[in-house]
Parts: structure tokens; sequence; C-alpha cells
């Protein structure tokens, strides 16, 4: 991947067809790409206009002027197929101008029009990309289920065609462009059943769950989900609360740790919690106490294996320099975080720095070896929560050392 | 010889259902309904003794018509007639401590069967997503119909404790829809416009009419082979629907209210008499809820015959339709796809991607 610049966002917005990740290395060469297969189509929307043209061309009549019309338009698609379409009408004026044999006044101008008009019939497509039909109809029968409430959610209110047609497209771009994130060991979540992701956290803001989300959305084979358990405060704050329930987030409890598990979904826990996402910068990549392990007896009631997953990168979006607790106090939330750039630039400073980030999948550590009653054995939940925590740990610093620079 | 069965709250249409289904159990030979106002339906063949399940009366109607199985369905949330919040606290109350007092006394009561609802959960952020039977609640119902049911639970866990001999079933209904029901959710739900809370969309689920009606039947009386009908049981439709997909679904547009001024709307709304907006109702608007029905189902061996969006399809049908009926706007989204000349049926359920632009019609 072109990880050296960043590339714009918007890019990503025409992208085609299903979930493939194919797509060229640079934004601008897209469209020679694209104008390989639409210069193929073009004839045939050229031509009906251009030869038998009395609709565009009642007023002129003469034989020339169609003539020229058609050189025009031939020379404009045969010439350069890779043009945008916005060239074509000048490109058309120009050849016509060139060809001398053109009346210069009306004559010149209904050429241009007839192009233009031709043009225009090639914009859609063009814009959209080749099979635009079928994705305007996707579209449309995607808007009227929404519309009209046919849809299904699950108990948890996850909202599957929500997710997969809004949510993680809108932080697609983030993931590839803004973060590049590299994806590793993602085969370690097992393809079917239940497994419990752990994953360190960090970043003042959980830009880590949402990106691990789509490292597991986009990159595993099986396309699976990763449902993350949150912490309360998300379920507190209006939209949050039903943004997150509709993308498949949860409260992070042992009731619905478990109920997730028994339906054999993939969950990702942060056990840090806020003492992982809230640390100062001079702690980052520092992990902190893993709660009581509760996930660890949670996964092994439920048999599922663990899977640890070690995220870089996040630490440095927002460098936490501080933490004005009365401020936090006051509005009810953990910590208050303040940046270089947070409360001193507004909103922009709410903007994360571009970092590279690594998100790597762990070995899975197998559960179901223990007998169920070992759930409540505080000593093997201990050296298991350890194992998971000194596995995240070396991975951290493993990566760490293959870092070659915070931003690239 | 048969059953005789005493049933409470039967002023409600409701539990006149409920008499007239149970009169048609072959192992059922009386059907006594008892309520403080006498009914506007038809009992069927049952009979009908005016008294008020607050009066110790009803300690000698037990003993005297050899009452085995006592139905208490008097534990409601909206008044029937007039009368405030106060009324029907005291007849939740008061009502049940009474009755479970003359059940006590009675020794040919064999079987209890209450009627209570989800809402002992409550509804705070802080709860786990789904609830079972053993939940406890984080934030216990500050008051209304929520906490009187938690109260009558309490009483009938206290009368179960003295009577162990007594098979006692509490079944609590997440809320009861259907063609014929009038519950504050129902009206609710009637309203031509939806006030919800801004920024939240909460999960709800409902049970049918007819389902409520089947499940009290089956724990009136004697367990099948292999279930168990004395305990405490969620009694739900499988599946959950969002109020803003059951918005769009019923075709009522919603109109968000910023949290602290949906209370003024609320009591707005009730002093115009439109729907009782209680502020039990507005957690519920806020946070939903979804209980397990696991129990229901393997313990108590009922299945609901209607799923959520089944029983708010039902519902719908019995209703006008809204302002936005979804076929309308469906053919309205198809008459567009026209307009762009798309011959392909757009209903096709296919892959799109990429779609960010319809973000916007989502919330």
């Amino acid at each position: 991947m072109a990880d050296a610049k960043v590339i714009p966002f918007d890019d990503d917005r025409s992208r085609g067809g299903g979930k493939p990740r194919r797509r060229p290395g640079a934004g601008r060469p897209r469209r020679a790409g694209d104008g390989g297969a639409a210069g193929a189509e073009a004839p045939l929307s050229a031509l009906p206009g251009a030869q038998r043209s009395p609709d565009g061309a009642d007023g002129d009549g003469d034989g020339d002027g169609d003539g020229d019309r058609t050189g025009a338009a031939d020379a404009a698609e045969g010439g350069r197929p890779g043009d945008a379409d916005a060239a074509d009408p000048t490109g058309a004026a120009h050849t016509a101008a060139a060809a001398g044999t053109a009346p210069p006044g009306a004559g010149a101008a209904e050429a241009v029009a007839s192009a233009l008009q031709s043009a225009l019939v090639d914009v859609l497509p063009r814009l959209l990309g080749g099979g635009w039909e079928r994705r305007a109809a996707d579209a449309l029968g995607f808007l009227r289920r929404r519309l009209t409430g046919d849809y299904e959610v699950d108990e948890f209110g996850f909202d599957a065609e929500l997710t997969d047609q809004v949510l993680v497209p809108l932080f697609r771009p983030v993931f590839e462009k803004y973060f590049r994130v590299t994806v590793k060991g993602v085969e370690n979540i097992p393809d079917t059943g239940g497994a419990l992701v752990v994953c360190n956290h960090s970043g003042t803001l959980p830009w880590d769950g949402l990106m691990a989300q789509v490292a597991v959305r986009d990159h595993h084979p099986a396309d699976r989900h990763l449902r993350l358990l949150a912490a309360d405060l998300v379920f507190a704050l209006p939209f949050v609360n039903q943004l997150a329930r509709k993308g498949g987030h949860t409260l992070a409890c042992a009731d619905d740790a478990a109920r997730l598990l028994a339906r054999g979904e993939v969950v990702g826990v942060m056990p840090e919690g806020f003492k992982g996402i809230g640390k100062p910068f001079a702690d980052r990549y520092k992990l902190q106490r893993f709660g009581r392990g509760g996930f660890v007896s949670t996964a092994l009631r439920a048999g599922a294996p663990i899977v640890p997953c070690s995220i870089v990168g996040a630490e440095e979006i927002y460098p936490m320099i501080g933490n004005a607790r009365t401020v936090a106090r006051l509005l009810g939330l953990p910590y208050f975080p303040v940046t270089p750039t947070f409360p001193w630039l507004g909103a922009l400073g709410a903007v994360p720095l571009p970092t590279k980030w690594t998100i790597e999948f762990g070995e899975p550590i197998p559960t179901d070896g223990h007998p169920p009653e070992a759930a409540d054995d505080p000593m093997l939940m201990f050296n298991l929560t350890d194992q998971v925590r000194e596995t995240i740990q070396h991975t951290l610093y493993k990566l760490l050392v293959e870092r070659r620079s915070v931003f690239f | 010889m048969g059953r005789t069965v005493l049933v409470t709250g039967v002023a409600r249409p409701l539990v006149g259902r409920l008499v007239r289904r149970l009169l048609r159990e072959p192992d059922v030979d009386r059907v006594i309904g008892v309520d403080a106002r006498a009914p506007e339906h038809r009992l069927g063949g049952a009979e009908f003794i005016p008294a008020d399940i607050r009066h110790p009366v009803l300690a000698r109607i037990l003993v005297e018509h050899g009452v085995d199985t006592v139905m208490h369905m008097d534990v409601t949330g909206t008044p029937l007639a007039r009368g405030g919040r106060a009324a029907v606290k005291e007849n939740n109350v008061i009502g049940s401590m009474q009755l479970l007092g003359a059940c006590q006394q009675a020794p040919r009561v064999r079987r209890l069967v209450v009627k209570s609802t989800t809402s002992v959960y409550g509804s705070a952020p802080r709860d786990p997503a789904v609830f079972s039977e053993s939940t406890p609640p984080k934030a216990l119902p500050s008051g209304g119909f929520a906490k009187d049911a938690v109260e009558v639970e309490g009483y009938v866990r206290g009368f179960a404790r003295r009577r162990p001999d007594v098979a006692v079933c509490v079944l609590r209904f997440a809320n009861i829809l259907g063609p014929r029901v009038d519950t504050p959710l129902a009206e609710y739900l009637a309203l031509p416009a939806l006030p919800t809370v801004l920024g939240y969309d909460p999960r709800l689920q409902f049970v049918h009419e007819d389902d409520v009606i089947d499940v009290l039947v089956l724990a009136a009386g004697e367990p099948r082979r292999g279930t168990i009908n004395s305990g405490t049981f969620n009694i739900a439709g499988e599946g959950v629907l969002l109020l803003s997909q059951a918005a769009r679904r019923l075709g009522r547009p919603t109109v968000p209210v910023p949290l602290p001024a949906v209370t003024w709307v609320g009591s707005a709304l009730r002093s115009a008499g439109m729907t009782d907006f209680s502020p039990e109702q507005i957690r519920l608007l806020t946070h939903g809820r979804v209980v397990e029905t696991a129990q229901m189902r393997e313990l108590l061996g009922f299945t609901p015959r209607y799923s959520t969006p089944a029983a708010f399809a039902d519902f719908a049908a019995g209703r006008t339709a809204g302002l936005l009926p979804p076929g309308e706007v469906g053919r309205a989204v198809d008459a567009v796809g026209e307009l762009l000349g798309l011959t392909d049926d757009v209903r096709a359920p296919a892959k799109a991607d990429g779609v960010a632009k319809e973000s916007v019609h989502d919330g």
C-alpha cells in the first residue's frame, strides 16, 4: 500500500461493488482505468445520438453539420478515452473548429449542444463507475427498506445492514487512508463460533475499538463482525448510545459478554477500560491493570478462545499531557483530556493526529481444556489474565521496535 | 371434580376474554369474576361478584365457593374509570395484600397466578442488554406502575414462602399489543406523530394479546409433562423492534424532543388526555428493555404464536394508517427508481456498497 502520503478521503466514495478491497494505489489513475471500460461503451451511446440526430438538430438539416458532429464525437471518444467527462464538449468543439468545414456561427453552437448532450448520457456512468444502475438500484432498495422499517435488529439492537452499508463505510476511509492500518494475524480469530478478542485500550477517544471493528469486518476471511463491549458512559450519551447499539456494541458486563459468546459471536473487550484510554501520554504503551480478569472467566465458561490483540498507533492520536479533573467531575466524565491542541483549538483540537497504526491479532489461547468449575478458581484466572496481558505487552514492544516512525 | 377459578379485575376487556376462554377449558368447572365495577362485556357463564379486592370480604368468597385457583389480574397501570394514580396504586398494592392474605386463609387454594410486567426491571443505561428472570435491576423503578409491580411481587414471594403448598406463578409480560388492547403504549403509538427522546432509539419487545390469554390459561392449569408452571417467567414475543423502526412500520413521523423537555411534553399530553406519558414510560422510551424468554420456552413450555414484529404488525393492521404509510413511502422510492430509468427490481436484496449518502436518513 502507498503509506507514505495521506490520500484524500473522498476517493473512496465511488468505489465499486462488494467488499473487496481492490483499488489502485493512488487516487488519480483510477479515472484512466475506468475510462478504458467507459470508452468501450462510449460508441454505443454516442453513435445513436450523432448519426440519426433529428431530435437534437432540427433547424440545422445540413449534411455537413451532421458529418462534422459525428467526426467530432468520434475524435473525442476515440482520441482520449481516458479523459474526464468535462473535457468532452470542448474537445468536440476544438475538433469541429479545426476541421474548418464547419459553419462559424449557429452550426458550431449546435455541435457543442449536441456533443454536450451525448456527453451527459455518459456523465452518470462515468461519475458513478460501471454498473451504476445496479448500484443505484441497490441504494434505492436500501433506502426503501430503511424508510419502511423493513429490516431486523438482534436483541442487542445490532443492525447488521446499517453497519455494513453505512457505519463501516464511514470509518473505512479513516482506517485505510488516515491511520493506514496494517492488520496482522486476523486469521487467528476462528471462522465460526465464539471468540473473545482482548485488546489494549488507548487514545483518549475510543478510535482503537472502531478501527479493530473495521479490521475484523474487512480483513477477516469469514467477514465476521466484532461485537465490542463498551463502557456504560457510551450508553448514557444521546446519539452515541443508539449508534453504538446499532453498530453491534453492548454494555461491558458479564451477562452480555456471556450471551454474545453463547450465540457464537466474536466479542471484543478492552479490560483496561478508562484506566487505559485515559492514561497520560508519558505512560504510553504501558498496559494498565486488567480489571479483575472477569473476561477470562466469561470466556472459560463459554469455552471460547481468547485472542490477544495489540494496537499500536492509537496512543499518539491525542497526546494527553494533562487531565482537567475538576472539569471532568463537573461534566460527569471519567477524565477530561488536555492535549497540545484540544481545549485550545476547540473542535479542531479533537481531530486525531494521523499516526500509522498496526493491529496484530495473536495466537488464540484455548480455554476449552479447563473444566467449567475452573472459572471459579482465582489462581487459574489470575494466571490466564497475566498470560493474556503479557502476550499483548510483548507484542506491543515488538511492534514498537519494528515501527519506523510514529507517522509513517 | 373440576376446578374453581377466581379471576380478579374482570372489568377489563382482556380479562373478560380470559374468563370466557377459561370456561372452555375441560377441567374448569366454575369461573368467578371479581371486580369493583361491573364489566361492560359478557363474561359467558362465569359468575360475577361485585367486590373490591381491598375489602376483607374476599376471604369469605374464597372459602364459600371453594376456590382452588386464583388468577390475580388486577395489577394495572391505568385507572379504568376516573381516579388518579393514588387510587390505582392503592388498588394494586393494598388490593394485592388483601387478596394474598385471603388466599393464605383459604386452605383449598392450590394455585396462584399473578400478572406482572417486565417494567420491574426498570430501564437504565447501566443495565445489561437483555434481562433474565434473575437479573437484579440496576435502578429500581422509582414510582408508578412499575414500582407497584415490584411491591406486589415482593408480597407474592412472601406468600409463596408462607404457603409452600400453593403453586405460585408470576408472569412478567412485555408490552401487550394487539388489535383490541388499550395499554398506555398502544395509546402512545396511536398519536398522529410520536414524540421520541432525542438521541435515543430504544429497543422494544411486545407480546400479542392472544398469547397473553394462552399463557395465562397454561399457567392456570396443571403443568404439562416435562414443564414447570410455577415460578417467575418473562413473557415476550421473539425479536426486537427499535422505536424508530416501529414508527416507520406504522407510518407515523417521529418528533424528537430533547430529554429535559420530554417531561413537559409528557405532562402536556397527559393533561390533554391524549396518553398517559408517565415518567416510567419515558424511561422505557429512552433506554428500552429486552428480556430473555428461554425459561418461558424451556420450563413453562410456551411458545408465543406472535413474534414481536408479528404482534406489532397485527396491532398496526388494526389502526388507521399514519401520515407516512409504509406502502406509499415504498412506492415513492420506486417512483424515484423509475425516474432514473432503473428497470431492475429495486427491492432485490443485493449488496450495495458505499452508499454513504443514505446515512442522512438514518439516525
